[in-house]
């Protein structure tokens, strides 16, 4: 009948802590001690880490540079959609628009690429499958992610924040390809 | 209280227990640290991204 | 005059008005729980890929309906329920402000009818989150702000009290441990609700055309100021809860006054900052900021989590082991009244919190863990065993003890009381495992085809993502089902139980404490102190809890392994800088 009651002395803060109490206040303390050392110590040692490298932007200005990198680097077209094949270790654009990603991307396996998506409307999520990478695609800034392919395959962009009614069939690729 | 002679007056109350019984007080850090660490912190760092050219 | 009457068994006085509030303020919760409920049904039939119950249109509305209703109008409704009673009742005084305190109610309730007018209208389905640039309807924003006015008014009657309890010294010393969990609640929801005002009222102008431009990335990080915050005013409220059930079917005393208090106080300093959870993959915010906040500064809010998860069944095993069941680790749990629904549940929600919940949340607020983790049906899995078992269960077992307490009636179908708690739990944590397993497997949350019918390209997720939807979906089925019968059970008793004269003994075999419905009390006698305890040991070695301990080091145990996996699936993806 205490937990709700005030407390039974009038001092409680100098009423001694029980052995077993402290000692796994110590336990949790080093846990949680490595558990936050555990990010920094990824940045520099882990290969998966973003960088906040972003821009302000405008759907405008950002389409623009799409448009300029598919005129130059265009390899084919599925779906209507260009497929492009940017250099290696370019900067290549992607962007998120109701309900498509653009362009198709083809990429080399092993090589990195600085690829900045952007959204053209509302907001969307890139979740790169089977991969599993997920990162939220915010209009009016342009974000850039370094990615390098280590498997090649034929990869799918799922849009996994909730767009609107076509939200489900907003499915983007990126084709990765042994050189 | 202790049965000895002394202690005329009660003793006085730890910082810390007083710093637990002051609500108001508690609630000025409860609001102030997040607005500092995650708010304004946050904004800045939305306010300092770069244009694009 | 305030009037009070006293419960014969619990020894709570409750003032005629703050009981009013309570009683209006936890009915207004069951109904919102009974909404989102019958949607949850809706919601996850359509995500079972083979049932796919609703059109994608419905399926958004519903599923925005859900959380909402869940999520905001159950759990707070029922948060100012326990804001009263843990300042009026457990400091026996009167509620300060009783016609503000109204005032506030009904502004909820105006919200709260408003926002789901909107949902139901059609034109608002944006989610809980409404993210801008997306638009819902004027009064779906203005329904929230009015719903979080009046819950401001309502936690600044709580303070209210609290001084009015002082001023009249109606308890000496420090106020009880449940109610300093309550101030650890009413503080976070200050926080909160200043970010709702922050961000919904621009939002609500520019809905109108007043404002024509909101910065999306803004809109993000105050918005999870409100939108994560509300949760940890959930965590603090359900650990009071667990402290307050524990005390009352136990007699349990916290381990330590100081231990427990300063875990709030944890809380209170830095339990907030973990809004940054929601940010961690979004444009251009630096490391430093992620890991700071993420981190709750250095997991020291985690550290406070870790303390309550050893001291509340601390408490109830040393209150145990002092009645004589002090046989090996663990008889005090295996006797414990494991056919009353007020335990069964505690337990549940605590257990199912801590492994789950809490793990699950730790290991995808990790900065870069949530690369492999944001915006997939691991999220609703995560926060399910934290607010759906977590909070919900707790309050769920704490209503099977204001019914009587309370309502001063009978609990309507006790045998489905006491089956209500194993029922629900089996099916979320069913629904929780299997959607934690889909999501790893990268299922989308909020995403009504898996299938992706009518995209241009086409993707297919491994068979087995498909086999854990479905079987998820089961557990969710059973989980809606455990729902109802809570549902059926308090709406029962409020309208069939037998109401409650007097001690009449009724419902001793729950052990459930009753209450008198006289109010004959103008000012109750003041508070008793805690009766001290003649200093025993009852554990083995000094260790006052030892089988409390075995569970918290088995938790450790699991919370490692799993943390570690998830770093070596996250060193297995793309190389990303
Ligand atoms: C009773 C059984 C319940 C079932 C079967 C259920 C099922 C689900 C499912 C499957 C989702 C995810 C849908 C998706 O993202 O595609 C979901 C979302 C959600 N649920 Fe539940 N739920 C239940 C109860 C609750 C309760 C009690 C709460 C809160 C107290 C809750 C809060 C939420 C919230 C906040 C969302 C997120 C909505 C969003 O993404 O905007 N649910 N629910
Ligand atoms: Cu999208
Ligand atoms: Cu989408």
């Amino acid at each position: 009948m205490t937990s709700y009651l005030p407390p039974s002395e009038r001092i409680w803060w100098k009423v001694p802590v029980g052995k077993q109490e402290i000692i796994w206040i110590g336990i949790a303390l080093v846990w949680c001690l490595i558990m936050f050392f555990m990010m920094p110590y990824w940045h520099v040692f882990g290969k998966q880490n973003l960088s906040n490298e972003a821009y302000q932007t405008t759907p405008a200005k950002f389409q623009a540079r799409v448009d300029e990198m598919v005129a130059k680097y265009q390899v084919g077209e599925e779906a209507g959609i260009p497929i492009v094949k940017p250099p290696v270790g370019s900067d290549v654009y992607l962007l998120g628009r109701l309900w498509q990603w653009y362009p198709i991307l083809e990429l080399e396996k092993d090589k990195s690429y600085r690829i900045h998506i952007s959204s053209m409307d509302w907001q969307h999520g890139f979740s790169l499958q089977p991969v599993n990478i997920n990162l939220q695609i915010v209009p009016g800034y342009e974000m850039v992610v370094t990615m390098t392919p280590d498997q090649a395959g034929d990869y799918a962009i799922v849009c996994n924040e909730y767009c609107g009614i076509g939200h489900h069939s907003m499915l983007g690729k990126i084709y990765v390809k042994e050189n | 209280m202790p049965q000895e002679d002394n202690v005329p007056k009660p003793e006085r109350i730890p910082f810390f227990q007083r710093m637990l019984d002051n609500p108001f007080l508690l609630l000025f850090i409860g609001v102030a640290m997040p607005t500092v660490f995650y708010i304004l912190w946050g904004i800045m760092e939305i306010a300092t991204i770069p244009v694009a050219e | 005059m305030a009037q009070f009457r006293v419960c014969p068994d619990s020894g709570f006085y409750f003032d005629k008005s703050a009981e009013s509030l309570m009683k209006v303020n936890a009915v207004a919760g069951a109904v919102s729980l009974l909404i989102a409920g019958v949607l949850a049904l809706g919601v996850i039939l359509t995500r079972w890929q083979e049932v796919h119950l609703l059109p994608a249109d419905l399926f958004y509305q519903v599923l925005t309906g859900h959380g909402i209703n869940a999520l905001i109008f159950w759990i707070i409704f029922f948060e100012i329920a326990i804001l009263y009673f843990a300042s009026s009742t457990l400091l026996r005084t009167r509620l300060a402000a009783p016609r503000w305190a109204w005032l506030g109610f009904i502004l909820m309730v105006v919200g709260a009818v408003m926002n789901n007018v909107a949902v139901f209208q059609g034109n608002s389905s944006v989610m809980m989150t409404s993210y801008a640039p997306m638009q819902a309807e004027p009064h779906f924003y203005l329904g929230l702000i009015l719903f979080a006015v009046g819950a401001l008014i309502a936690t600044f009657v709580f303070f209210g009290t609290l001084v009015i309890a002082k001023d009249d010294q109606t308890y000496q010393g420090s106020v009880p441990l449940v109610t300093f969990g309550a101030l650890t609640a009413a503080i976070i929801a200050v926080f909160t609700i200043a970010c709702g005002a922050i961000i919904l009222v621009p939002t609500f102008l520019w809905s109108i055309g007043y404002i024509n431009h909101i910065d999306a990335e803004m809109y993000r990080i105050i918005w999870w100021g409100l939108g994560h915050s509300s949760q940890q005013i959930n965590v603090a409220a359900h650990v009071s809860v667990w402290y307050l059930l524990a005390g009352i079917l136990f007699g349990a005393r916290p381990m330590s006054e100081k231990v427990s208090r300063s875990a709030f106080l944890l809380y209170i300093f830095f339990l907030q900052l973990a809004c940054a959870h929601h940010i961690l993959v979004d444009p251009g915010i630096s490391a430093e900021w992620k890991v700071f906040n993420t981190s709750y500064a250095m997991y020291l809010a985690v550290l406070a989590s870790l303390i309550h998860g050893l001291t509340v069944p601390g408490a109830v095993e040393v209150a145990q082991r002092e009645k004589g069941l002090t046989k090996g680790l663990f008889e005090w749990l295996r006797k414990a009244p494991w056919g009353n629904p007020v335990f069964s549940g505690f337990f549940f929600s605590l257990v199912i919190f801590g492994f789950i919940g809490g793990i699950t949340g730790v290991v995808m607020g990790t900065e870069q863990i949530n690369l492999i983790i944001h915006n997939t049906i691991y999220v609703p899995a995560h926060f399910h065993a934290t607010v759906a078992v977590g909070t919900t269960l707790a309050f769920m077992a704490l209503t099977y003890l204001l019914i009587p307490v309370l309502f001063r009636r009978a609990l309507f179908l006790p045998w489905m009381a006491k089956w209500q708690p194993y029922v629900f739990s089996a099916g979320m944590t069913i629904m929780i495992l299997f959607l934690l397993g889909a999501g790893t497997l990268g299922v989308s949350r909020r995403h009504w085809d898996m299938e992706f019918t009518g995209a241009a390209l086409s993707f297919e997720y491994p068979g087995t993502a498909y086999m854990m939807m479905a079987v998820g979906a089961i557990g969710g089925v059973l989980g809606v089902l455990g729902g109802a019968m809570y549902l059926i059970v308090t709406v029962g008793s409020l309208v069939f139980g037998k109401k409650l004269e007097a001690s009449a003994g009724l419902l001793q075999s729950f052990g459930v404490p009753l209450s008198s419905g006289v109010y004959n009390v103008a000012q109750p006698e003041q508070l008793p102190m805690a009766p001290k305890l003649a200093v025993e040991q009852h554990g083995s070695g000094g260790f006052e809890a030892p089988g409390t301990f075995v569970l918290a080091m088995a938790l450790l145990v699991c919370f490692v392994v799993y943390y570690f996996i998830n770093w070596d699936y996250l060193a297995s993806v793309w190389p990303i800088s």
